[in-house]
């Protein structure tokens, strides 16, 4: 155990950090880290830590660390509660502190919408065995059996004669007692949950309100000066030559220096570039605007989007690898009944957080200290010592608030530039991206060509059904050669959960000219769109309403076990999260009960959309109204969305969630495309890569919660891949027009 | 040398005239409440008032900033007590809170002009101000409410 001393009357850094929240993260670092050798000096009372997860002071504060990053999704406060929860500590007297990066939390990669569910037991246990060991400690000074104490709202009470003991009054005995083995912990029950399953205010809140909140491009370190990077414009090109003597004429530009462009596997390398090193971020900008850089040419030189879009679709029309199979398609498709197929296309996306990538870091000594906007601080601290050669112990990460992550941030090659620049000026550097840089040099979400063939029978539903899609795969980033979609297809593809006799999923090659990487819901965005619109293509050529169609389709409720076949499910297996029709039906009968689907016939260019997904191990059906102008211009005007998470922990943040995955699929479905020509991305900033504005979202976003017992799921993802096809869908509805490849943007003028 | 008013101190500059004020906020005044995010002029993240109205201190360059009251978040009321503030509290309008410095200084800027905001007044006042979180339907929902005008 690591002691820690309470810092909280200091100002650790000086006034760039004046909240506790950091401190205490510095206190919880490794004892190699400078900080916590600086925190270890200050001395002042005693806290008990009996989790890595949590330290009670003295005075009653309870201290509980978040080791995963707040982007947005409410981690930083929910995890928390959690902990609270079982502890039963009062809220109003708890603080929580962000960790660094550190292996001995577990994972803290925050992506992948996993925080709860892969941390739910370890918070509960946190807090459960540190409160059976405050009613030992207070059931021993007491000289009365530990059944009769409990702890209630930051006090041990006896319940027979009333006594309590505060939780600091016990802390020097806690601190003391064994911790109790794991199966003397005495964990609430659901019914006694106190904040688990409550609406409870972020923590940042006020900060959030007030201007206050520290994100990575607000972080500050004594001396530091600022850089802007020139990168390679084509992936792989290398540095041929460059003049800095404009850049060099801008006042406050220090230095011009050389990071050697990277060489693939890319991975999450810094991309390389030339930097312009200055006394703040404006001269560091207009100083790079006054060089002249020469670069190499690259084999990715020949990506352009037009044609690589047409390769994928026609990669789509010929066989590929198959991943799944159930019994003969072939042979049924050859029977001669009706067949229906179609193609579908999804382009390019960059993740566009409103903060783009930024950091502050610091060489010094052989050591890096860092403060970045990170989703994965490990993977900071390891990028950065392969970057430097140096130990990961030797790099200390601290993390700051996120301007929004969406995947992006779980990257850390922008921490990287900053290490490796302040290791070539000898001051620490802060790095703040450009949207320009963020939008060319993004980790790029997959164009992606879809094939979906099915049989139908004379109901109209399929006895065969084939589906292939085609995409370059985020393992390029760790083999350039890779052409094959790896774990993507399980998000949405394999584990299709209709049960047709004769099933094929395939997958196709395509070649990387881009880094690839996971943005929020990542393979599902494309596979849902393939599947739920072509879903409603039959149900259409059937004549039948949309909602009855796909409960058909879906058939009657049943536990899949995709383990049998071999497949992963959801990108991953796990016995507490079989497939269940049964919750995947009652979402869409929610959906349509809460939409008014039966009832509510929109008039004229205005009709509804249905798509229901399972991903992140969450049951989602949307219905989405649309109101399609004679120009051609689609209009949101509701949407309802219905989910089963499993046991949710805050519903407020939970549907706020579900209205932003609403609002980020409307800008996937309507207006995102990244397009490249000649290896260059085309885009550069809101004017030409927009997303949704206030005009253009839903106007309502209704949001469902399916009250369950089961474990936990993803909440951060799970909205965003029905958005697409459902909006797609309602478009159909309301103007016979079915749209095949996102975005819509001109399609209906 | 150039001089102007932030939440009401008298501030001095005497580098590049054509850095925006932006930057002057954040790097010389480390006021960081207000945010970079297009540079352009697209987004809304570095909405502050300048004589009072909602301006994009990205492409406001230091010589037009010269001589003019500038308020930023930070200064916007005591105590974070603006109606619209605590409305955005009440209505939980935060995820990641990046954007929402200029989305609240964006709306302060529409109430004071129009006090009753219609949703078409708010569309109008705001679709400058982007939130890549999706928080809109809170944000239409706290200046109904700081407002007092009916959702």
């Amino acid at each position: 155990m690591i002691e820690i001393t309470s810092v909280s009357r200091r100002n650790f850094l000086g006034r760039f950090f004046s909240a506790g929240a950091f401190i205490v993260a510095a206190r919880l670092a490794p004892t190699s880290s400078a900080h916590a050798q600086q925190a270890a000096t200050a001395g002042d009372a005693k806290i008990w830590q009996p989790s890595v997860y949590l330290g009670i002071e003295p005075d009653g504060s309870v201290l509980i660390v978040a080791h995963r990053s707040e982007m947005g999704t409410g981690a930083r406060t929910c995890l928390p509660m959690i902990v609270a929860d079982e502890l039963e500590a009062d809220w109003g007297r708890v603080r929580v502190v962000q960790a660094v990066g550190d292996v001995k939390y577990g994972s803290q990669n925050t992506d992948g919408s996993c925080s709860v569910r892969d941390f739910y037991d370890a918070m509960r246990a946190a807090g459960a065995a540190a409160r059976t060991t405050l009613e030992h400690a207070a059931a021993g000074k007491w000289g009365v059996p530990e059944e009769e104490c409990h702890g209630r709202q930051h006090f041990v009470v006896h319940d027979r004669t009333g006594r309590r003991l505060s939780y600091g009054e016990l802390v020097p005995l806690a601190s003391t007692a064994t911790a109790p083995n794991q199966n003397a912990v005495r964990f609430k029950t659901p019914a006694e949950f106190r904040y688990i399953g409550r609406d409870v205010p972020i923590v940042d809140l006020d900060d959030l309100v007030t201007g206050k909140g520290v994100f990575g491009i607000d972080a500050r370190m004594p001396g530091m000066v600022y850089a802007s990077i020139e990168r390679p414009p084509v992936l792989g090109s290398t540095l041929k030559t460059y003049d800095d003597a404009g850049a060099k004429q801008v006042r406050g530009v220090r230095q011009v220096v050389v990071i050697e462009p990277a060489q693939p596997p890319y991975g999450f390398k810094a991309l390389g570039g030339v930097a312009v090193v200055a006394d703040n971020s404006w001269a560091a900008m207009k100083g790079r605007q006054g060089l002249k850089v020469e670069w190499n040419p690259s084999e990715h030189a020949t990506y352009d989007s037009a044609a690589y879009k047409q390769s994928l679709l026609e990669t789509a029309r010929r066989p590929g690898q198959v991943a799944r199979e159930l019994g003969d398609v072939d042979a049924e498709f050859a029977r001669g009944g009706k067949v229906i197929e179609a193609s579908y296309y999804t382009p390019m996306l960059a993740h566009a957080p409103m903060e783009p990538p930024a950091a502050v870091a610091e060489f010094k000594d052989g050591k890096v200290v860092t403060w970045a906007a990170t989703q994965n601080p490990q993977a900071v601290q390891d990028t950065v010592a392969k970057a430097l050669g140096i130990s990961r112990d030797d790099v200390t990460c601290h993390v700051t608030l996120l301007g929004g992550g969406f995947g992006r941030k779980s990257k850390p090659d922008y921490v990287a530039e900053a290490a490796l620049l302040s290791r070539q000026v000898g001051r620490p550097v802060k790095i703040v991206w450009s949207r320009e840089d963020d939008v060319q040099f993004d980790y790029f979400h997959s164009p992606a060509g879809l094939y979906l063939k099915a049989a139908v029978n004379e109901k109209g539903l399929p006895t065969a059904w084939l589906q292939r899609s085609v995409f370059p795969p985020i393992a390029m980033q760790n083999n350039p050669d890779e052409q094959y979609g790896g774990f993507q297809l399980s998000m949405g593809w394999t584990d299709i959960p209709y049960p047709i006799p004769n099933l094929r999923v395939e997958n196709g090659p395509a070649r990387a000219h881009v880094r690839i990487g996971w943005l929020r819901s990542v393979a599902n965005i494309y596979h849902a769109f393939g599947v739920q619109s072509f879903t409603d293509e039959l149900a259409a050529v059937a004549g039948r309403d949309r909602v009855e169609y796909l409960l058909d389709l879906i058939g009657p409720p049943r536990v899949i076990d995709f383990g049998k076949e071999g497949l992963r499910q959801g990108g991953r297996n796990n016995p507490k999260y079989p497939f269940d029709t049964a919750r995947l039906r009652h979402v869409i009968e929610l959906a349509a009960r809460q939409s008014g689907w039966a009832s509510r016939k929109p008039g004229a260019g205005r009709a509804l959309g249905i798509a229901a997904h399972r991903s992140f191990l969450t049951y989602v059906a949307t219905v989405v109204e649309v109101e399609v102008s004679d120009k051609g211009e689609v209009r949101i005007p509701r949407v309802d969305i219905a989910l089963d998470a499993g046991r949710v922990i805050n519903p407020e943040r939970v549907k706020a969630q579900f209205e932003g995955a609403a609002v980020f699929g409307t800008s996937i479905a309507l207006m995102g495309e990244i397009t490249a020509a000649g290896g260059r991305i085309q885009q550069s900033n809101f004017s030409d890569y927009p997303v949704a504005r206030i005009n253009q979202a839903p106007l309502v976003t209704n949001v469902h919660i399916v009250n369950s017992d089961a474990a936990p799921a993803g909440v951060g993802e799970p909205g965003v891949p029905p958005m697409a096809p459902a909006i797609c869908n309602a478009i159909f509805a309301a103007t016979g027009k079915r749209i095949r490849e996102l975005p819509v943007k001109k399609q209906l003028a | 040398m150039i001089q102007l008013t932030v939440n009401g101190k008298t501030r001095r500059f005497d580098g590049d005239p054509e850095m925006p004020l932006l930057w002057f906020l954040r790097d010389e005044l480390q006021l960081t409440g207000t945010r970079f995010g297009c540079g352009m002029g697209l987004c809304g993240a570095c909405t502050v008032h300048v004589n009072g109205s909602a301006t994009r201190s990205c492409l406001t360059p230091m010589s037009a900033a010269a001589g003019r009251n500038i308020t930023t978040i930070e200064g916007l009321a005591a105590g974070g007590e603006h109606p619209l503030q605590k409305a955005w509290k009440a209505c939980n309008v935060p995820q990641c809170g990046y954007c929402q410095s200029g989305q609240i200084m964006q709306a302060a800027a529409l109430l004071l002009s129009r006090p009753k905001p219609t949703d078409k007044d708010i569309d109008e006042a705001m679709r400058g101000n982007i939130c890549r979180c999706g928080t809109y339907q809170r944000i239409r929902q706290a200046i109904k409410l700081a407002a007092g005008v009916k959702s």
